[in-house]
Order: structure tokens, then sequence, then C-alpha cells
């Protein structure tokens, strides 16, 4: 463990500066958190990242434990190691919390986000619409002579890239449920 | 056991089968099934305090000095918001205290309806944690539950919303039993990290115990191994506002209060050692000062009950996460076992250092003249009172400061202040709670006239239930913090710094059948101290004392702790534009 490390030539005279010692660099976690499906409990993991001014890119829960009322939170955050730090100790804290997993660091996972697309043209347009939709893998969920919806499953480069190709398309309308992960092996 | 009874009865009974004895409240609408179950037994008392923040600040008061949870029982909408201030103050000072709050019937919830308020959603971010109850039959265990909440771990807040409706209904009743909840906080530290920080104690050339509220709230236990292991080792030892009276200040290793306007010993030492040991202190922005000038040539371990402290602020080089009292235990334990060693010659040699600094004298004063200065006002409560069965109170400001810098402390749990909120009017009822806790000791509340007007409704709670706490006013006519930083900020512009139209405080005293005292010249301090001690009831001191004093010695905001402020004379222009945008 090395001892404070500080910047030369830091220009900070703030008592509230509080992270001039770490690293300023931003990463990307997913967090598994595993929490009581109480009233009320969703309120306090929000309520923690907005009072405390921390990131949420994406957040999706569900109770996964019908007979333990378990549900699971995966949140998609940013900020240096040293805000991930305090965010996993922080909804360590919260009493309704059971289990917080930093599956960034805990070892590979696999990230998969629903989306639904909703592409509308005619002619050419629609026709490279369902084919690059086949390329992708995406099902037709609705069609009308007008509009085709998407649907899409996938890590969320993908879903990006399949909005990116759709929209010169005639994209309409999109709705992604946000990341669901798991480590992978046993 | 279990039992039929309403949720009303289930609440007292709860309550007494928790072991209170004391509640703190204030009725209303959605309580009134509660309060009449009050009404019917004798085994709880409950003083009616006269607004809910009182209430709050008189149960946080309890809890501190007895070690026991404080509860409070308030009324839905405006009984449970007036609470917030108390429920925030004691989540900020890790204080256990179970506040129990009325709510509109179940089916009402959600319609506006009069008195209704979202309590659960208001007081989420202010409270360990919080609960709805909408079954009477899960009721007692959601009260056992609260009890252990707020006492395990880092203590804190927690409140119980209770419609209307649950209270009438009949429900079973359980008694507590041990909590199987899976919130169980782990209390042991690790050995590894125990026996590295053993390591570093016996090498240490210049070492510091830095000690906080931490200690305190581990109980009196803690403080008996800390006192163990500051005296066989000879370290240094500082601490916050908040654990004063861990160690005695008559202690030989003793150096004072760090921090903002803590001792210019204790803030040397914090820069220069090499080895800083943070028991149960959380690196409070007052305490670090500037940040990455902070102690920047020593090894860091850091004991906490809670891990997101640790990395918070500071980087700690040896962490250990777990409750004081432990730890230390362990500490002691390896520490002995390995030889009782440090690193004898270089630590006299840092105490020949520390002597130094103390020459310094940064609290030395004069007191000269007709007009009382506060320390001196201090000065002269301590060494009247010192040998009393004492407990101190106080409000938020400079007299906080003074207090903490001229009053003595030799045991955990007589020093009640607010610390990380900073809440004037905190002490008055907090003094309040004190005496109800311990009835036949000295409790005095050290205050400002401002802080002291805030809660001041109190005075007919303290003579109703015959409380006689003693309310020293240390009265400037100024807010005099902010007048302080006005002046050292603000180019002398005392922007609403000052209050006309002050009572005149005997008067006030005697209108609620108290007594008041008025001092104003040093010749009669003593005398007039006296009196105060010696009346039997409570009693409003209004020492008028000089209107210009600033507390020194004092960091300025966006400085280190080796660029302190020891008196007037070094001022001029030391806050920089930087700084001045910090509170």
């Amino acid at each position: 463990m090395s001892a404070l490390k500080i910047k030369k030539g830091s220009t900070s005279h703030s008592a509230y500066n509080l992270r001039p010692t770490f690293s300023d660099v931003e990463e990307r976690h997913t967090l598994a958190v595993l929490v009581e499906n109480e009233p009320g409990v969703l309120a306090r993991v929000i309520g923690l990242f907005s009072g405390r001014g921390y990131n949420i890119e994406s957040l999706t829960v569900a109770e996964v434990d019908h007979t333990g009322h378990l549900s699971r939170i995966t949140i998609v955050t940013t900020g240096t190691p040293q805000v991930i730090e305090q965010i996993k100790a922080q909804l360590g804290r919260i009493v309704s919390v059971h289990e917080v997993h930093d599956l960034t660091v805990e070892g590979p996972s696999v990230e998969r986000e629903l989306a639904m697309f909703k592409v509308a043209g005619q002619g050419d347009k629609r026709v490279e619409a369902l084919r690059l939709a086949d390329i992708f893998r995406a099902n037709v969920v609705d069609s009308t002579l007008e509009s085709f919806v998407f649907e899409i499953t996938g890590a969320p480069d993908k879903i990006d890239a399949f909005a990116d190709l759709m929209r010169p398309l005639g994209l309409v309308e999109v709705a992604r449920t946000g990341v669901a992960a798991l480590p992978r092996g046993d | 056991m279990t039992r039929q009874m309403t949720g009303a009865k289930m609440v007292v009974q709860a309550l007494i089968d928790q072991g209170v004895d004391t509640v703190f409240g204030y009725p209303g609408g959605a309580v009134l099934p509660i309060y009449d179950e009050i009404f019917q037994q004798n085994s709880i008392k409950h003083i009616l305090v006269r607004h809910e923040q009182g209430a709050v600040h008189a149960a946080e008061g309890y809890a501190r000095a007895t070690g026991k949870p404080g509860v409070c029982l308030v009324t839905s909408g405006p009984g449970a918001t007036n609470a917030v201030t108390g429920l925030t103050d004691a989540l900020m000072d890790s204080i256990p205290i179970i506040v129990l709050t009325g709510q509109v019937p179940t089916f009402m919830i959600g319609s506006d309806a009069f008195q209704e308020a979202d309590t659960v959603g208001i007081t989420r971010p202010c409270t360990k944690h919080n609960w709805l109850v909408k079954e009477t039959d899960g009721l007692s265990a959601v009260i056992h539950e609260a009890f252990h909440v707020a006492t395990a771990g880092r203590p804190g807040p927690v409140l119980i919303d209770i419609p209307k409706d649950v209270q009438f209904a009949t429900g079973t009743y359980n008694a507590p039993k041990p909590s199987t909840s899976h919130y169980q906080p782990q209390v042991k530290g690790d050995m590894e990290a125990i026996t590295e920080l053993v390591a570093a104690i016996e090498t240490a050339k210049r070492p510091i115990f830095y000690t906080g509220g931490g200690v305190i709230n581990s109980g009196p236990g803690a403080s008996q191994l800390l006192r163990e292991l500051v005296d066989a080792t000879g370290f240094p030892i500082t601490s916050t506002l908040m654990g004063l009276g861990c160690y005695p200040a008559s202690g030989k290793h003793w150096m004072g209060m760090l921090g903002m306007h803590g001792l210019y010993e204790a803030n040397m030492a914090m820069h220069d050692c090499d080895l800083m040991i943070n028991i149960g202190a959380r690196f409070d922005d007052r305490i670090t000062g500037r940040i990455d000038a902070f102690s920047p040539k020593s090894k860091k371990a850091h004991i906490d009950i809670d891990p997101s402290s640790i990395n918070k602020v500071i980087k700690a080089d040896i962490p250990i996460v777990g409750d004081v009292g432990h730890v230390l235990e362990d500490i002691l334990k390896v520490w002995k076992s390995r030889g009782r060693k440090t690193n004898q010659a270089a630590v006299a040699q840092w105490w020949s250092k520390i002597d130094e600094w103390k020459a310094v004298d940064c609290l030395k004063f004069t007191q000269e003249g007709k007009t009382i200065r506060p320390q001196h006002a201090l000065a002269r409560l301590e060494a009247l009172t010192k040998d009393h069965d004492r407990y101190i109170c106080t409000e938020v400001g400079q007299h906080q400061m003074w207090a903490a810098q001229y009053l003595g402390f030799e045991d955990p749990n007589r020093w009640m202040t607010s610390g990380g909120l900073g809440t004037m009017g905190y002490g008055f009822p907090a003094s309040i709670g004190v005496q109800m806790g311990h009835p036949e000791a000295l409790v005095i509340n050290v205050a400002g006239e401002a802080s002291w007007l805030m809660n001041m409704q109190e005075l007919g709670t303290a003579m109703q239930f015959n409380l006689p706490v003693k309310q020293f006013i240390l009265n400037n006519e100024r807010l005099g913090m902010v007048r302080q930083w006005q002046e050292l900020l603000h180019g002398e512009r005392y922007s609403h710094s000052w209050s006309e139209s002050l009572p005149d405080f005997v008067k006030l005293a005697e209108a609620f059948g108290a007594k008041g005292i008025i001092c104003s010249n040093p010749d009669d301090l003593d005398d007039a101290i006296m009196e105060m001690i010696n009346h039997d009831g409570p009693v409003l001191f209004d020492c008028l004392v000089e209107k210009h004093e600033n507390c020194f010695p004092m960091i300025p905001s966006g400085k280190a702790h080796n660029e302190m402020l020891l008196g007037e004379a070094e001022t001029q222009g030391v806050i920089d534009a930087k700084g001045s945008v910090l509170v």
C-alpha cells in the first residue's frame, strides 16, 4: 500500500476538494446489488446516487427471488476509482442491501440489454432496415406497411451500433431496458 | 411470548420491553391512540416538549449522556417535518435515536389528508433506516428491529411511521429476541491489519493518536482500553470535537482538541507525525483543512466501524474495519504479546518537539478591564464546576469552540454538542435530555444568545418537569462566528450578524418561573456562577461578554495544519479567493 501521494503543482486549495490524491481517470463499472424487495428500496439506492452526486448510466431492477423477497439491481456507473469504492461502501451501508458485487473487477462477466426500435420508412430504406436487422439478429415483433418494431438483445455497444445504422433509415422511437449482467463461469 | 393487543398498546409494550424509561414527545391527532396508552401506564415517563425539534435533540442528549438509545414520539405532518433537523443532526453525529411518528390512516395515505406528509420519503436521507408499518401484526417486530438497527454498527437515527388505523387495530405482539436480520455489522477487525498497525507502533518515531466520536459510541470500555493503550505506549493523543472525554483532559499525553479551532500543538503534531492512528474519527473537513497538504509525511491507520468512512477523504495505509472497543482490545493483545515495544528514544524526542509547540500556549489570554472576555467566563466556569458530577452541552458557534478549548473532560458521555450538522438550537433541549438521564447531575448548556433563542420555548419543558438545567449564555449580541468570518472574509461588512431587540433574559426567565442571573462585571463573575450552581432549578445566566472577540487559534479555510492563525495580529488577508468559497 502506498503512502499519500501529493500531486506536484496541485492548485487545489479547497477543503471540499476531496479527491486530489487519487487517480482521476474515470472508469465504468457494473454493480450488482441484492436488496430486500420492500417499499422504498429503489428510492434508497437512487437517493444515494443523487444525494452524493454519483452517476447512473443505466439501472435495471426486478425481483429475482420470490420466496426470499430479494431484488437484483444492476447499476452501470462511472467514476474515479475512489468514487467507485465509495459508491460500493455507501451501498453496503444501506440497511436493506444484502450484497454488493462489482462485476467489473470480480472477474469476467457477461452484460446484456434488450432494446426495441421503431423504424418507419418505405421502399429501399425499409428493405435495408430489414436486412440490417437480420445481420444483427434482431427480431421483428410488429410490422405495418410503413413501419417495423425490432427487438434486439446484446451488449450495450451492439445496441448503440444498431441504433446508429437505423437512424438514417427512419428510426422514430427507442426503448431500452438497461443492462442486466451476470459473472461468467460458476 | 405472543399476545393480542392494539397497535397503540404494542408501541408502549415494545418500548417497555426494550428497557425504555423516557420518551420525549408532543401529541397530535395521528398519535392519540398511543398517547391514550401512555396515559394508562407508569413504566415510561413522557416529557412533553414545546416543539418537536426539541424532542429529537433532547433524545439525542439523553442518548449521548446515557449510552442508551433516545426515543421520541411525534404526530404526523408537521410533527414529523419538525423532527427532520434533529434526525439529520443524529445521523451526522451517529447518535442512536428512535423516532415514532403518527401517520394518517392507511386508506387515506396519498390523498393529501389533513396533517399528511410523506414522512418516510422526507426522512429517508436523514435516517439510518425507516419503516412505514401497514399491518398491526408486523408492528412489534419492526420496533424491535428498529432498536437493533439504531444501535448496531455505526449508530444512527431510525424512524417508524405508524398510521392511525394500525394503532387502533388489534394484532399479535411478539416480545424482543436477538435480531436475526441480515443487518449484522462486522465488529472484529482484521487481525492481519491489526498486526501491521502494531508493527508500525513499534517503530514509529513521531506517532499520534487521532481519536473521535467512534470511541465514545463504542462504549465506556473502549475509552478505558484507549487510555490503557495511550498510557502504555506513551504516544501523544488528540481528539476531534466529538471525541472529547475519551481520554482525560488531565491525562499526561493529552494535547487538546485538533482541527479548525483546535490547539496549536495538536495540529502541528498532526502535520508532522510519521504515524497517524485514527480511532473512530472520519477526517472531517473541519479536521483536515487543505486535503493535499494534510499530514504529508505520515503513514495513516484508520479504525472505523463504517467501511464507507475509509478512503472517503484521506487514503488509509492501514484500514481496519471494526468496532473501536474490539479493535483496541486486539491491538493491545498483539502489542503485549510481541513485547510491548516502542521506539522510546525517538518518541521522547518527538515529545520535546511537542513541548515546544505547547510552550506557545495558544489559548493564553488576559482578562483586563471591566468587560468579561468569553474565554475568562469559561475558564471560571471550568474552575468552579470541574469537581462536580458535570455534563456539558453547547449550542453552535464561537462559544462552542471556546467551551471545547477551555473546559476539560475527564470521562466519555459528558460532552454533548452538535458536531457534524452544526445545529444552532441543539444545546438547550439536549441539556433537558441529559438531565432526564442524570437527574442528580449538574447539567450546563454553554450557549450563545442567538443559538439559545432558537429553541428557547423549551424553558417551559424544563420548568414543567423541574429539570434544573443551567443555561450559561455568553451574550455578545452578535452571531459571533458569522461576525468573525465577515471580518476575516467579507471586508468587515457585518451583514445581519447582530441582533437588535434581544430579550431581557432575566425577565424572560422569570416569565417562565425560572431564575435569571445577569453578570457583566468580571469581579462579580465567580459569585454569579456559584449562585447559578447552587440554585435548585433551571437558571438562565446572561453573561454579557466582549462583543468583538474572535475565536483563535484558527486554521483559515483552504489552509494546512501548520498555517494556523494564533491571534488578531495575523488575520490580515489570510484567506484567499479560493478559501473564501469554503464554509
